[in-house]
């Protein structure tokens, strides 16, 4: 062998060798580079699309919790029904796709065998419904309307029905405990929408295709809290769907349950009460319109003074929660949401606003007083206030001399704040207003918390309205083109309006002045404004958020988060003008405009105070308003197209706390009989195996000063209640 | 090899240091090429069991029964090559025309009733449970047969390249193969045949015109075959998918999507052995023959998928010096094709895996299950040893 191989080799072919090892080279550290690429550049993006791929999802959906009421009587609750589900994935695997096992089902279902089998196909372009639409690894419901025994026999014959079960399943229910529906309160539920899952994907309470999401009341405020976690299981398939492994399993985790401060018994009272006014005052004719009251929608509050919790909130007219469990029907939705059924779903407590009437004059006169008029000055209450050549007149036009603003909210005197209306906007510079206005009226409303949600925790709050200068500027701004359009100098009175407003409609007017300082005009209050407002003066002057949770329970009953009360502030008065403001309203249950209502009531022992207020609505029937507390508890009952405060609402709301107090008509204590003689402190107690101790409710019976057959008052009680 | 003397020994040897002395067949054997394309088969042999050990419609019950006739098939193939360096390329060099006889008349035999279609190429034959693909044998036949044209009057010292007369004969002793695996249809085998041609003529010292025409030919040829129709229905959805990865997804576009998911998935370390979804899913087609790198890419990861590539760059680079330093013209065209067929076909393989090449029904060698191609690529790392082994004795 020699050092220097003879290779003979020419040049050429050595050149060419090295071409070809450079040409091989650069292949290769191609590949190697095109790996690299794939697998550690882009490697995560396609470890997500291999997880894509074969794992396959099945939920278990959770419980939702109970709504309970303040001693844990169920207002919403869960009942089981007896669900047969089909597992596709396990009658896959069988030699005949599980025809047999299908055949078999519908023989102890009685249905028809291709009944079954249309439920468990696959939806697709070419099959019609009947079909499933949902994951194939989802379990397939078949009924959930199957019979305890049938459920017995398939699973007692679990080897002749594989991938068959037959499960209880909950489904929603609105109990109604006593009659009392609280459906606005309570709100209901409807399927999760795409978008829906799409934006909660990837928060920490994502939806699931399966999901009831709370649309409105409760349901929705405590929907997080009340849904729970479903449970998942997650399995790694093949290409073909077969089930190789199981790689997560989370058990479902069920949803928590909501305390609230509502009473079911005072609920029942509350509606039943707001209902028969409304029914009664039907039947009374309207002085001013000749025309029967028309009482087209009412609210009523009770809540405690001290803390702002509900007790009861009703809202006329109502209707059946459980309509909406199970997907509601066209019909039910459309006669729900029609002109003709005045909307009942809404929640006229917090969603209703209109002019306040008189019982704002409390707010009135608290103005007065931070204006630095004395409250037991004297006012001249005339029968009428004259202004340029319009008259103000006083309710049935009664005058009562030179009184205190005290006697002033005790006789309901209109001349007395219109006065003090027309001279504080003359002192802020009437027509040609100062550059910083006092305007105590105005801001004394938005101090005691008007023209602003008071913050219950139900959803869709409105705020209401204070008409002051700012207002007036942006209302003018937005329709001036309208009323300039419609207005004629010497048009009919609404042409004649429009033609004012259209000027002048950006100032704030003597008459509007006037006006407000009655709460008339363009003021709006809610219900539950009004009720946050009669509390707060109640309780020394604190503004409390409304508030229906009292407490988020966990299933087991191990976890307690307590809901407390909340203060968003104080009455900008002091405790004297409180005090004042407190005695005048109690005289008027003993000497005022209520007192007719409040005969026999025993006032030294439950001192009870109210307002009554009469609001006039342009083109309708006037607006009755009943704002009254004790020292416990605060009612406000409102009737659109009601006629007067007292008249429609006085014998309600007495009603309401009689039932509480456990008083008869005259005025005899019978504490056995009171349903809430004390707000409810103590929480409801939920055991560790979940099941609550709540106490039996009965129906309320209405105590009838002429009996009538009972049964027709139960049948009348509202057309179309179900049970 | 440089040359340096050891002197220390004394007379007397052993068995085992003669078989290690100097000068000696396993001194002259090139290792690296050996151990890395056993370590080849030895992951190859791994990656097929994962591929194939839950397919029960492939291996029944048995999980092990791909696996372990694919270890067969390693083990006739180490045999293969064991006698192809035992009888050496020189002998083999008078036996080429009997040699491409045979491979000819065998690939003419698939296209007669014996011939069976796996995966749309009509390239097996099927005897009596032995699937055969001649077109591996053919590709061995080319390389020998060209090489002995193109070389014999070169070694024989009358001349210092081929002239055109001899490329002629040797083209057309390629073409004559060529034209009946492109008839079955197996295209793939076809490009590989076209790059060892290729390959072969470089290494032969042909002149540049023929180089550069045989490339203007292939390019028309492709042109034409484009144009006129003569490929098959599946054949132009796989290039149409391969232009275009995002086309139909689930149908044409699935097996390259899928494979490239597969790889992707795999990250730097892989899932481990066994353990890939998309592998144990069976989201990839053909996973233990055509498409085996995306198991290595899945559960090994880039480590293990590019150690596949390591080794493959070790053997050709070792391959191309075997085919520099031989003393004949003979040896070095022969080395030349062999490196040309693994280099194309395993870049044509992986690349396919990966998404940059066309999807072609090619085997990777040494990894893939399939027991012709195993055979032939052992056949061919014998003459590479042999090559080796008999490089001195020409000096």
């Amino acid at each position: 062998m020699t050092n220097i191989p003879e290779t003979g080799r020419t040049p050429r072919v050595q050149i060419r060798l090295i071409i070809l090892q450079i040409l091989v080279l650069s292949l290769l550290l191609t590949l190697g580079g095109r790996l690299w690429y794939l697998q550690v550049r882009n490697g995560d993006e396609y470890a997500d699309e291999a997880n894509g791929n074969h794992v396959q999802r099945v939920v278990e959906p959770a419980v939702r919790g109970s709504i309970l009421d303040a001693r844990g009587v169920p207002l919403a609750d869960n009942e089981t029904r007896l669900v047969v589900s089909a597992s596709r994935t396990e009658l896959m695997k069988m030699k005949d796709d599980g025809d047999a096992v299908l055949t078999r089902l519908a023989g102890v279902l009685g249905m028809q065998p291709k009944e079954v089998a249309d439920k468990v196909r696959l939806c697709n372009a070419e099959t019609p419904q009947p079909c499933w639409n949902g994951s194939p690894y989802q379990p397939i419901p078949i009924t959930d309307e199957a019979t305890p025994k049938q459920a017995l026999q398939i699973r007692e014959r679990a080897e002749d029905f594989p991938g068959i079960t037959a499960e209880p399943t909950a489904v929603r229910r609105y109990t109604a405990p006593a009659d009392a529906r609280t459906s606005q309160v309570l709100g209901y539920l409807s399927p999760v929408t795409d978008e829906e899952i799409q934006a909660a994907k990837d928060t920490d309470s994502p939806y699931l295709r399966s999901d009831q999401v709370g649309r409105s009341g409760l349901e929705r405020t405590y929907d997080k809290q009340l849904r729970g976690k479903a449970g998942v299981t997650a399995y790694e398939v093949d290409k073909l769907g077969r089930v190789m492994r199981q790689t997560q399993a989370e058990p479902a985790v069920p949803g928590a349950n909501v305390v609230t401060s509502i009473d079911a018994r005072v609920q029942a009272v509350a509606e039943y009460e707001l209902y028969d006014a409304m029914k009664k005052i039907r039947m009374e004719t309207d002085k001013i319109t000749g025309e029967k009251y028309k009482a087209d929608s009412g609210a009523v509050v009770v809540m405690e003074s001290r803390t702002g919790r509900v007790v009861a909130m009703a809202s006329n007219p109502d209707y059946d929660p459980n309509a909406w469990v199970g997907g509601i029907s066209g019909k039910d939705y459309a006669k729900m949401t029609s002109k003709k059924s005045n909307y009942p779903l809404l929640n006229r407590a917090i969603q209703g606003q209109a002019a306040p009437g008189s019982i704002f004059k409390v707010v009135s006169a608290s103005a007065a007083v931070r204006a630095g008029y004395d409250f037991d000055g004297r006012y001249n209450c005339s029968s009428s206030y004259s202004l340029g050549n319009r008259s103000f007149k006083n309710f049935e036009s009664k005058g009562y001399g030179p009184i205190s603003l005290g006697q002033a909210l005790e006789v309901s005197c209109n001349t007395v704040f219109y006065a003090l209306g027309h001279q504080e906007w003359k002192r802020d510079g009437g027509n040609k207003p100062k550059k910083n206005p006092g305007d105590w009226f105005y801001k004394t409303a938005r101090d005691f918390g008007l023209g602003a949600e008071t913050g219950i925790d139900l959803p869709n709050e409105v705020s209401g309205r204070i008409p002051d200068r700012k207002w007036k500027q942006e209302y003018w701004k937005a329709n001036k083109d309208i009323w300039c359009q419609q207005g004629k100098k010497d048009g009919d009175y609404a042409e004649r309006i429009a033609y004012e407003n259209c000027l002048e409609g950006n100032r704030l007017k003597a008459g509007d002045s006037v006006n407000y300082a009655i709460g008339q005009g363009d003021i709006l209050v809610t219900p539950i404004q009004m009720a946050t407002v009669y509390s707060a003066i109640s309780n020394g002057g604190t503004l409390y958020d409304p508030s229906v949770g009292k407490a988020v329970i966990s299933p087991d009953g191990q976890r307690v988060e307590e809901i407390k009360p909340k203060a968003h502030g104080k009455l900008p008065i002091n405790g004297k003008t409180v005090g004042q403001l407190d005695k005048a309203l109690r005289s008027v249950t003993q000497s005022g405009t209520a007192a007719w209502r409040f005969g026999g009531w025993p006032h030294d022992k439950i001192p009870i105070r109210a307002k009554t207020g009469t609001a006039q609505v342009y083109g309708k029937q006037t607006t009755s308003w009943l704002a009254t507390y004790t020292d416990d508890y605060t009612i406000v009952m409102t009737i659109s197209q009601g006629g007067t405060g007292s008249g429609a609402s006085g014998p309600a709301v007495r009603n309401i706390y009689d039932a509480m107090y456990g008083l008869d008509k005259s005025g005899k204590q019978d504490l056995k009989k009171a349903l809430l003689p004390k707000p409810q402190k103590d929480l409801p107690k939920i055991e560790s195996d979940g099941s609550i101790d709540a106490p039996k409710v009965k129906p309320y019976v209405p105590i009838q000063e002429e009996p009538p057959a009972q049964n027709e008052l139960a049948a009348g009680l509202t057309p179309g209640r179900r049970d | 090899m440089g040359g340096f003397s050891v002197s220390g020994y004394g007379p007397e040897r052993g068995t085992m240091s003669k078989l290690f002395a100097r000068d000696s067949l396993a001194r002259r054997l090139d290792w690296p090429i050996l151990l890395c394309t056993l370590a080849l088969s030895v992951i190859g042999s791994a990656l097929v069991y994962s591929a194939t050990r839950n397919r029960t419609e492939l291996v029944g019950d048995d999980p092990y029964a791909y696996v372990l006739k694919h270890v067969m098939n390693v083990g006739i193939g180490i045999a293969l090559m064991i006698g192809t360096v035992w009888l050496g390329h020189r002998t083999l060099r008078t036996a080429v025309p009997i040699l491409y006889g045979v491979s000819v008349f065998l690939v003419l035999l698939v296209l007669t009733p014996l011939g069976t279609t796996i995966n749309g190429a009509h390239a097996w034959l099927d005897l009596g449970g032995l699937s055969l693909q001649p077109s591996e044998f053919v590709k061995i036949t080319i390389i020998l047969g060209m090489a002995m044209l193109l070389a014999a009057r070169v070694d024989a010292g009358d001349r210092e390249y081929p002239d055109h007369r001899t490329v002629v004969q040797a083209l057309g002793l390629a073409a004559v193969p060529i034209m009946i695996t492109m008839l079955m249809p197996d295209l793939g085998s076809v490009m590989v045949m076209a790059m060892i041609v290729l390959g072969v003529l470089l290494a032969s010292g042909a002149s540049n015109r023929w180089i550069l025409g045989l490339l203007g030919t292939g390019a028309a040829g492709a042109l034409a075959v484009w144009q006129l129709g003569v490929l098959d229905d599946y054949q132009i959805a796989r290039f149409a998918a391969f232009a275009n990865p995002a086309l139909d997804p689930s149908g044409v576009g699935y097996n390259t999507n899928q494979a490239r998911i597969a790889i992707g998935s795999g990250g730097l370390t892989g899932a481990g052995l066994g353990n890939g979804s998309q592998t144990t899913g069976q989201f990839v087609p053909e996973q233990q023959t055509d498409f085996i790198f995306t198991v290595a890419g899945e559960e090994l990861g880039f480590l293990g998928a590019g150690l596949i590539i390591v080794l493959l760059g070790v053997v050709l680079w070792r391959a191309c010096r075997i085919a520099r330093e031989t003393t004949e013209l003979y040896g070095t065209i022969v080395a030349a094709g062999i490196i040309a067929w693994f280099a194309f076909q395993a870049f044509e393989n992986i690349g396919m895996c990966l998404g940059i090449m066309p999807v072609a029904g090619l085997p990777l060698p040494f990894v893939s299950y399939g027991g012709t191609s195993m055979f032939a690529v052992w056949i061919a790392i014998g003459l590479l040893q042999s090559i080796r082994v008999q490089r001195p004795m020409s000096a």
